[in-house]
């Protein structure tokens, strides 16, 4: 046989494998003169339907596909994914199959046996033919495939063919999948594959009771992947009909002449169905008077005089009734034509489905509203504790020295910036954080000392002067910042366990790093509500908030504890740089991004009071991702609003939600 | 007793003079003269003539009535804004008209109104003109409104925020807090004034695109110079009599001045409301002569370097102002420019560029702290060496620190 | 004669802490008080309510003959009624003239732009030259008020108050720091005014308040605890009780 060329007629083949098939089947009875065991049930079958194999059409195919998987045999799975990844060889002499392993000789080929894999022997390359499944077939095999994976008997594997299944869902698989769920014995898997089989019952079932009540089961689920189900079943598709629409189901008429369905709209749909001739856009009919230009006049109408639309309009009416062009539908008789029409979206789905899914989704989108309620709540509880971090130190400096730090952005930069050049010398992200936070408060807090000794000492009482001369100060900072560090962002990563996010449901979670801040920003709380209640530099530093003079008289050293205090607001806004740092991109000009909403903060709380910052941190926090709820698209008309809103909330409370009253307020 | 004339302080007549020289001279060296000048300096010291404008409202503001206002600036720009809608509307229309001349059929009013919108708002993914822009085809509208714009909102937030008694600090921020919305505001591409894109092309004049940029500047250069020299003149004068003093009281003690019977209120809504339309007005000068308005010229900081002009040059005293903005944003262009030469230190080489704002942050500290009257204080010490008058100032403060 | 000005039933507390208690108090045109009071009697909060600084949490304060509510009104407002007050430390406008000080002073339309347009008539100018001599510093009028001693600027402002012609003048230790000279003065300048208008002294100072020789108001604990001539209100046990007691 070898050297045989030209094609082989099918009957032939067939023929020559029946015999071969019963060549080999007596084989045994043959003694050795048949070198190779004969053919397993397996490859009984393939040989069965090697022509429909050898053919290899899409259309033709299923039979073979189906008698392999329904063998029942256990080698099934691997034979059909061997031949789906083209593994199959089919030797020419006798049409048997194998697995084909190249050699050292190009021209030789090993063969191994199909089931267990033996080595069978050595065959020439031109020998054997490999099986070429085509996409479409072996699209065919995976979704014949399933029902092995999903019995199979390693969890793993079933889970994973259960999300393959799960992202490409077809009508096929609903069966399969209901037998499967029947021989599951593990919970979790069985009541995953429970609700697959109920979201493909939605979608490809054609009981529609069956549908309804699967739909209906869905109720108040958060998933994704429900609301990915049932929303496309509410897709419309847009009508025009002249009859009354009872047969359709109909999900909203449209009224032409309105607002949201104008009469070109309607016409234009008409043009798009079919339903009415074209008409001339203004273009086409520019186009078709500039083309009957005759010596500077349209029609005897003189060019010049062609700058408004009636006047063109009429030149065209003109051309009309000389024949130079066809006419046009007036616009009266175009909206008559549209009024003979009923306008309407309908479903393309059964009204009991539509109404099925309808209810549900209303429970779930209310539901889903609710949660992303939370959702926007957390967020803005994150905010609110970045702003407090970001805002307390400032808060306590200008509550108690009545001091404005317009540097204070640049030394959150700063404590950013610590933490960068920490993690280069310490690689190790957890231990890196450790050390940076307490060297952040320690770098700034020195910062702010210096800063208060140098400058801010000599500017009391001038508490203008002050926010210009630290603005001075925070410039220049800026500056040596980029000529520093450059002006491309620094990174600053995360530790792996601050990476992810804590999930609620689909629409409810959390990334770490935020609740992180979040715990970070009460700690601080509660240790300024410490320091400033119960210690004796709280004391103090009251003291000298409350009546100054008279704090000087009872021996408390003022300096002391306006430096003191400069140093701690300070410190705190390097601390709240590394947490910032986390999230944000290290640049020169971070700080200046959360400033304004510091000074916000405090100033919409109260000043000099811990609980008040509290408050205006949380206000502004909420009132910031609430005005994005309402307008998620624009953030920039978010903040706008935001300050707008400050403004006028000062006109009520001047002084801010935690005001002090009395002598001390005027002090 | 002072019966006379404003015009007739000392301090008037030098800047005026000094002022006229100065216009004199750049006029007959200009390029457009025949001069050595460039066109780009003569600007320059045009936008310049500008800024001490600003200068000086920041002055009477801050220096005088105690507001220190960080959002002057933004009404610098307002007036910036409302006088580019026009030069860009106007130049647009012309050169639509004009290309609309070629077209086979004359255009109609909305196939021309179309073209100008997508011209100018294309960038922004428009075509339609908002309604911001009715009256951008207007020159007289949009004067008026680079008077009215400023003004009105000044106007309104003085009011809601004086009415409060939002004093000091507080007042400070929330000044700056506008200046921040109003920024933001322009930044949105939705907002009609183009997004961060801004208003370009400003430097040429609709109707008068065949006068060379140099005649152009020295217009510019020459009406920025008599609306300084307006601007001086009316300062002093507000500056001068019986509502200087008062003013003056409301900065040192505004309780007083309430009990006195002055409705502290008023007078701050007032001198509020004026400087920004000063701060307009400067404005819609100094954008023709840059060329291009963007909302980043008004981010708060931009109002916070006004202050930092005013308090460098002295505060409490016009020339202060016109010294301080003039002396400051000089060095600036000039330092930043890159003209500067390098400092090498051997080991470092001091690029002014990168250490320019270094130097501006430290010296501004070290002036607020050591040299609270500014560079106009040298005037003083100049003036009246002898006398010990830098004294009474610092009582002053302790009083009122007290 | 009328009543001018009535304060009846009046409270206002700060934080819990009541700084006036029911208090009432009336003047009659013309009329010379005095009231004193211990430390945290709640003298200056009552001049507060009265000059519109500070608004009571209840009670009335009428004003004039045709009884108008004060509690509405600004303390600008206040002012231009007729009312002017001198603080307790003296506060003039150190950066300006003496001069400068009396004309800010002067009874005239209060709004920016008549203020704009002021122009010194000579009546103006002779008022000023008359107001500096009855206060002792004719020779000061160009010196900036900043450079004036203690005492002449506790005259400038009292000047400034005359200067503004109140029908009530409420005078808050006009005496300290005085030199027993300057004090001198100080009675008769307030006697004086007293001659054409109300005027209500707050003062410490018994010696003070004797020479003033007039009525007497005792204020403790935010309300009147005795009111009449000082020798009456000196010899009530409560008084002695509330001073010498403690």
């Amino acid at each position: 046989m070898q050297g045989t060329e030209g094609v082989t007629p099918p009957f032939i083949i067939m023929l020559r494998s029946l015999c071969l098939a019963l060549l080999c089947l007596s084989v045994p009875l043959l003694g050795p003169a048949c070198a190779q065991p004969a053919p397993t049930p397996i490859e009984e079958i393939l040989l069965q339907n090697s022509d429909l194999i050898e053919e290899s059409s899409r259309r033709t195919i299923e039979p073979a596909i189906a008698a392999l998987s329904e063998s029942g045999l256990p080698e099934a799975a691997d034979v059909m994914i061997m031949w789906r990844d083209k593994e199959l060889w089919r030797r020419k002499s006798d049409g048997r199959f194998f697995r084909i392993e190249p050699t050292d000789d190009r021209d030789t080929y090993l063969m191994k046996s199909l089931v267990t894999g033996e080595e069978i022997g050595p065959i020439g390359r031109r020998d054997v033919d490999q099986i070429k499944p085509n996409s479409g077939i072996r699209g065919l095999i995976d979704g014949a495939l399933v029902q092995f994976q999903l019995t199979d008997p390693n969890p793993s594997v079933r889970r994973a063919s259960l999300d393959s299944l799960a992202r490409d869902p077809s009508a096929d698989q609903l069966p399969i999948l209901r037998r499967a769920i029947k021989n599951e014995a593990e919970p979790g898997i069985k009541a995953q594959m429970a609700r697959i089989e109920r979201l493909l019952t939605v979608r490809f079932d054609e009981d529609i009771e069956a549908r309804i009540e699967a739909i209906e089961s869905f109720a108040g689920d958060l998933g994704v992947d429900v609301r990915a189900t049932l929303n496309p079943l509410l897709t419309t598709v847009r009508k025009a009909i002249r009859e009354d629409p009872d047969t359709e189901n109909v999900a909203a008429t449209l009224t032409p002449g309105t607002d949201a369905f104008s009469y070109d709209a309607a016409y234009d749909f008409l043009v798009s169905q079919d339903l009415a001739p074209k008409t001339i856009n203004a273009a086409a009919r520019d186009a078709a008077i500039v083309a009957n230009i005759e010596n500077g006049s349209v029609a005897g109408i003189p060019v010049a005089t062609l700058d408004t639309r009636l006047a063109r309009d009429a030149a065209y009416d003109k051309l009309t009734e000389n024949g130079a062009v066809s006419p046009a539908l007036t616009e009266a008789e175009r909206e008559d034509l549209v009024d003979t029409f009923n306008f309407f979206d309908a479903y393309r789905e059964d009204p009991q489905i539509t109404e099925a899914v309808l209810g549900t989704i209303g429970a779930i989108n209310t539901k889903v509203r609710l949660n992303e309620m939370a959702d926007l709540s957390l967020d803005a509880l994150s905010l609110a504790s970045i702003y407090f971090l970001a805002a307390i130190g400032l808060a306590i400096t200008f509550g108690v020295m009545g001091v404005i730090n317009m540097a204070h952005g640049e030394f959150i930069m700063m404590g950013a910036y610590t933490a960068y050049v920490v993690q280069l010398f310490i690689p190790d992200r957890t231990l890196s954080i450790i050390v940076a936070l307490p060297l952040a408060f320690l770098v700034t807090f020195a910062a702010g000392v210096i800063l208060e000794r140098l400058v801010i000492r000599w500017l009391y009482h001038r508490p203008l002067e002050t926010l210009l001369a630290t603005f001075g100060v925070s410039i220049a900072l800026q500056q040596l910042a980029k000529n520093i560090f450059g002006t491309q962002a620094r990174p600053l990563t995360a530790p792996d366990w601050l990476g992810g996010q804590l999930v609620f449901n689909d629409v409810v979670a959390i990334s770490y790093i935020r609740i992180a801040i979040f715990v970070l920003a009460i700690v601080f709380f509660v240790l300024l509500l410490f320091v400033l209640n119960r210690t004796r530099l709280g004391l103090e530093v009251r003291a000298v908030r409350q009546n100054p003079r008279m704090a000087s008289s009872m021996g408390i050293d003022r300096e002391r504890v306006n430096m003191l205090t400069f140093g701690l607001g300070s410190g705190i806004a390097g601390i709240a740089g590394v947490a910032i740092g986390l999230f944000a991109k290290v640049t020169s000009e971070l700080g200046q991004a959360y400033i304004v909403q510091s000074f916000m903060t405090v100033v919409v709380g109260g000043v000099g009071n811990v609980w008040g910052t509290l408050a205006g941190a949380t206000l502004i926090g909420f009132l910031q991702k609430g005005i994005e709820w309402f307008n998620p698209s624009n953030t920039l008309a978010a903040q706008t609003y935001m300050i707008v809103f400050i403004i006028i909330f000062i006109q009520f409370r001047p002084r801010g939600i935690v005001a002090l009253k009395g002598r001390a307020a005027e002090a | 007793m002072r019966t006379r004339s404003v015009i007739y302080q000392p301090h008037v007549i030098v800047v005026l003079s000094l002022l006229v020289v100065f216009t004199v001279a750049i006029v007959s060296f200009s390029e457009a003269a025949g001069g050595f000048l460039s066109t780009s300096l003569v600007k320059t010291l045009g936008m310049t003539l500008c800024l001490c404008l600003v200068a000086i409202a920041m002055d009477l503001v801050w220096g005088y009535t105690g507001i220190l206002s960080l959002g002057h600036f933004a009404f610098f720009g307002l007036g910036g804004y409302m006088i580019g809608m026009w030069l860009m509307y106007a130049r647009t229309e012309q050169i639509v008209i004009e290309a609309a001349a070629g077209a086979p059929l004359p255009p109609t009013p909305q196939e021309i109104q179309d073209a100008i919108g997508t011209q100018i708002f294309g960038v922004v993914g428009g075509s339609d003109i908002p309604a911001i822009w009715m009256f951008a085809g207007s020159l007289p509208i949009q004067l008026l409104l680079v008077v009215l714009v400023p003004g009105v909102l000044a106007l309104i937030f003085g009011w809601l925020a004086f009415r409060s008694r939002v004093t000091g600090v507080y007042l400070s921020i929330l000044t700056q807090a506008l200046t921040l919305a109003l920024s933001l505001y322009l930044f949105q591409n939705e907002n009609g004034l183009r997004g961060n894109n801004g208003l370009s092309g400003l430097q040429i004049i609709p109707g008068a695109e065949d006068v060379p940029q140099s005649r152009i500047s020295v217009y510019f250069f020459v009406a920025s110079a008599v609306a300084l020299g307006l601007g001086y003149v009316l300062s002093a004068w507000l500056v001068s009599g019986k509502f200087g003093s008062i003013i003056r009281g409301i900065r040192d003690d505004e309780a007083r001045v309430r009990f006195l019977g002055y409705s502290v209120e008023h007078y701050k809504l007032f001198v509020f409301t004026l400087t920004a339309v000063i701060a307009g007005v400067a404005g819609a000068l100094y954008y023709p002569q840059a060329g291009i308005i963007n909302p980043a010229e008004m981010a708060p900081i931009a109002s916070i370097y006004l202050a930092v002009w005013v308090a460098i040059g002295g505060r409490g005293r016009l020339y202060g102002a016109v010294i301080g903005a003039a002396f400051v944003s000089l060095l600036s262009t000039w330092f930043t420019g890159g003209r500067a030469p390098d400092i090498n230190l051997g080991f470092y080489t001091i690029h002014w560029v990168d250490w320019w704002q270094v130097l501006l942050g430290l010296s501004f500290v070290v002036i607020t702290v050591y040299a609270p009257k500014g560079i106009a204080g040298i005037f003083d010490v100049l003036s009246r060496p002898a006398k010990t008058s830098a004294r009474p100032v610092k009582t002053a403060e302790k009083a009122r620190a007290s | 004669m009328s009543t001018l000005l009535e304060v009846s039933a009046v409270s206002v507390s700060f934080d819990g802490f009541k700084a006036i208690n029911d208090l009432s108090f009336d003047i009659n045109e013309g009329e010379l008080r005095a009231i004193i009071g211990p430390n945290g009697a709640g003298k200056t909060t009552f001049m507060d309510i009265i000059t519109g600084k500070t608004r009571p949490d209840k009670g009335k304060v009428t004003w004039g003959e045709t009884n108008i509510s004060l509690l509405r009104k600004t303390e600008a407002q206040i002012a231009r009624l007729g009312i002017g007050r001198k603080f307790q430390r003296p506060t003039v406008f150190e950066d300006q003239s003496v001069f400068d000080n009396l004309v800010m002073a002067l009874k005239k339309d209060r709004d920016p732009v008549s203020a704009l347009f002021y122009k010194r008539s000579t009546v103006d100018i002779d008022r000023v030259n008359a107001l500096a001599a009855e206060i002792n510093l004719s020779s000061q009028l160009q010196r900036k008020s900043g450079e004036l001693s203690h005492g002449q600027k506790q005259w400038l402002e009292i000047g400034m108050l005359l200067a503004q012609d109140p029908r009530l003048l409420l005078v808050d230790e006009p005496a300290a720091g005085m030199t027993v000279a300057e004090r001198r003065h100080t009675t008769d300048i307030l006697r004086e005014a007293a001659t054409t208008r109300a005027v209500i002294v707050v003062e410490h100072d018994m010696d003070f308040v004797r020479q003033l020789d007039c009525r007497v108001t005792v204020l403790h604990e935010g309300s009147v605890l005795a009111e009449g001539s000082l020798d009456h209100v000196t010899n009530d046990p409560r008084v002695i009780e509330v001073y010498l007691g403690r």
